[in-house]
């Protein structure tokens, strides 16, 4: 065997040492001469328009240097993918961003935001999915037709169709269904989101980030502050735990504002709890499941309807339907599979993805159906999975051919890990042949 | 009504003017800016933001700066000496116990307070020791086989 440098060879983490001295710069840990900070005015209630704004009695206070709200953005007053503002006039849900208060420390900030007086007129939410979809239900978006996602060829439903699902059902000899639902969950990175903006010595406005995803973010700051690459630093790298949570803009986009108007340098973090209860969240999802099986044991038709709860805006959960359906088969060769994937807006906390997003949600759902199965054909669940398990070359929901398919290699060792002891003619599969 | 503070920070004499009602968190970061310890939660849940008083963990977002006053404090700005690491975060570094790093520098801390006053801790007393600080990464095993290495003295001068 060829003797490799790095694969194989453990080797010390490059940043290792500044982390266990203390030395890493956290955008926390950024601080400026002359720093302002920012707190925000969060909405209230859970949806309804923004009428005024009145600073007046904030900007008596001392230490007050000023208030942002979206008549400050210098471009588009919209973050994140295209969809969710960065202060809004309409609101979606609790605790969404209307304006921020600039002082010379938080404590005095947050005094200014008490006294801000902003007249919001309040309308009726809709939190449950089921009561969102319903004809009449209250809009989350005003200006759609529905609370469904209408951008898919085939209107609020994105399919994906293997074969023909209704012809497996009739060569079924059991048919096998189930509901299934997952909640929500939140990140809780260790680091709460947080920014530092400022303008640097050659006028380029330089912005601190937590981002896990900095090229995306950038073209979204970039019209959002309405400047050029040219004149713009978007500093990241050190990320105190994100999971799939700083893939958003939660901060950078109202700091930068601040320190474009202001002329300072801008400090704004959410506390801790800020960020559980208004930040992105692993989003809910409803499963219908109906299998069809044959007595020996072979899934021969799946049909999943699924509706995933998008929170107050779409920002990347329609791409989310669309991976997500892709992995409804689960790891199992299934000739017929019919998916139908729905996204529905309610009044709630933006959705988003974390932590093998959308890959995993279902997979809990898709399992216990196979148990269910077996149960039903009364198999041992193990040989059941084995029959079925992807092979090389059988051909995935959305027809990709599988290439290297490891499943039953995986559960043979898990097997093994567990202490069970696998039948022979079982152990005797691959994933290489069928 | 502000108070002079003087307490001794990694071994240097501070003396400083604070309001009653600042943490020590506060002081360190925001005024003497000592940011290695980290503002996690700052509600005395995560336990980023420990340092050690006279050679005892606490929570610098629950200690009001004032009851530091004549106290010995210890960030982990003052636990590598003269460049050099110190065995623990040596081991931190070698055990694969530091991902995300932002829960390490207090993880570091506290596994010094353990080790200092009982240098031969069983697994059970490292687990107990260490449960107030979280790690969301989730490398506790790492931190505690990091912890157990040092005691074992595994870990080669850094």
């Amino acid at each position: 065997m060829a003797e490799y440098n790095y694969i194989g060879a453990s080797l010390p983490r490059y940043d290792g040492e500044g982390r266990v001295t203390g030395k890493t710069v956290y955008v926390d840990d950024v601080i400026k001469p002359g720093m302002l900070y920012v707190k925000v005015f969060r909405s209230p209630v859970h949806k309804g328009v923004v009428k005024n704004i009145d600073a007046s009695e904030t900007l008596k206070v001392p230490g007050v240097a000023g208030i942002v709200t979206g008549k400050d953005v210098p471009g588009v007053n919209v973050g994140w993918f295209g969809d969710v503002p960065v202060f809004a006039e309409t609101i979606r849900y609790q605790g969404q961003v209307v304006a921020g208060v600039v002082a010379v420390d938080e404590d005095t900030a947050a005094e200014g935001v008490a006294k801000l007086k902003v007249d919001i007129e309040e309308q009726t939410p809709v939190f449950d999915m089921f009561e969102a979809i319903k004809p009449g239900a209250p809009l989350v978006d005003p200006a759609a037709k529905s609370n469904y996602f209408e951008g898919w060829p085939k209107g609020n439903t994105f399919k994906m169709v293997l074969g023909d699902v209704e012809q497996g059902f009739k060569e079924a000899d059991y048919i096998v269904e189930g509901d299934y639902s997952e909640g929500v969950q939140d990140h809780a990175s260790m680091e709460p989101h947080a920014s530092v903006a400022y303008l640097d010595e050659a006028g380029r406005l330089c912005v601190h980030t937590t981002s896990q995803c900095l090229a995306f973010q950038l073209r979204s700051l970039m019209a959002i502050f309405n400047r050029p690459l040219s004149k713009m630093r978007y500093i990241g790298g050190v990320v105190g735990g994100g999971f799939g949570g700083k893939n958003e803009i939660h901060t950078d986009h109202i700091a930068g504002v601040a320190a474009l108007k202001f002329g300072k340098p801008i400090k704004y973090r959410e506390t801790r709890r800020e960020d559980l209860r208004f930040s992105t969240k692993r989003g809910a999802w409803v499963f219908h499941f109906k299998d069809g099986v044959t007595k020996d044991g072979r899934l021969v038709a799946r049909y999943v309807e699924h509706w995933h709860d998008s929170g107050a805006y779409n920002t990347f959960s329609s791409y989310g339907i669309e991976k997500g359906s892709m992995f409804l088969s689960g790891p199992y060769w299934i000739p017929n599979i019919l998916i139908e994937g729905h996204l529905v807006l309610t009044n709630k906390p933006v959705s988003s993805s974390m932590r093998g997003y959308t890959s995993s949600n279902g997979q809990y759902a898709s399992e216990v159906q196979m148990t269910k199965i077996a149960q039903k054909l009364g198999m041992d669940p193990w040989e059941l999975r084995f029959i079925n398990a992807w092979r090389d070359g059988d051909l995935g929901a959305s027809r990709y051919k599988v290439l290297g398919a490891g499943s039953i290699e995986a559960m043979k060792k898990t097997a093994e890990l567990a202490g069970i002891k696998l039948p022979e003619h079982l152990m005797q599969l691959s994933s290489r042949r069928r | 009504m502000k108070q002079i503070l003087s307490f001794t920070l990694n071994g240097e004499q501070v003396d400083l003017v604070v309001k009653p009602t600042e943490t020590l968190l506060d002081v360190l970061r925001e005024r003497l800016n000592f940011t290695g310890m980290k503002r996690g939660c700052d509600d005395g849940d995560c336990g980023t933001c420990t340092v050690l008083i006279n050679g005892e963990p606490v929570r610098s977002c629950l200690t009001l700066a004032l009851t530091a006053a004549g106290k010995d404090v210890v960030t982990i700005e003052g636990v590598a000496k003269d460049g050099k690491l110190h065995p623990i975060q040596k081991a931190f570094m070698d055990n694969g116990a530091v991902q995300c790093g932002f829960c390490t520098p207090a993880m570091v801390l506290v596994a010094k307070a353990l080790l200092d006053k009982n240098p031969h801790p069983t697994r059970h007393d490292v687990v107990y020791y260490m449960s107030g600080n979280l790690c969301r990464c989730g490398c506790y095993d790492e931190i505690v086989d990091a912890v157990l290495a040092v005691a074992n003295g595994k870990v080669k001068e850094a």
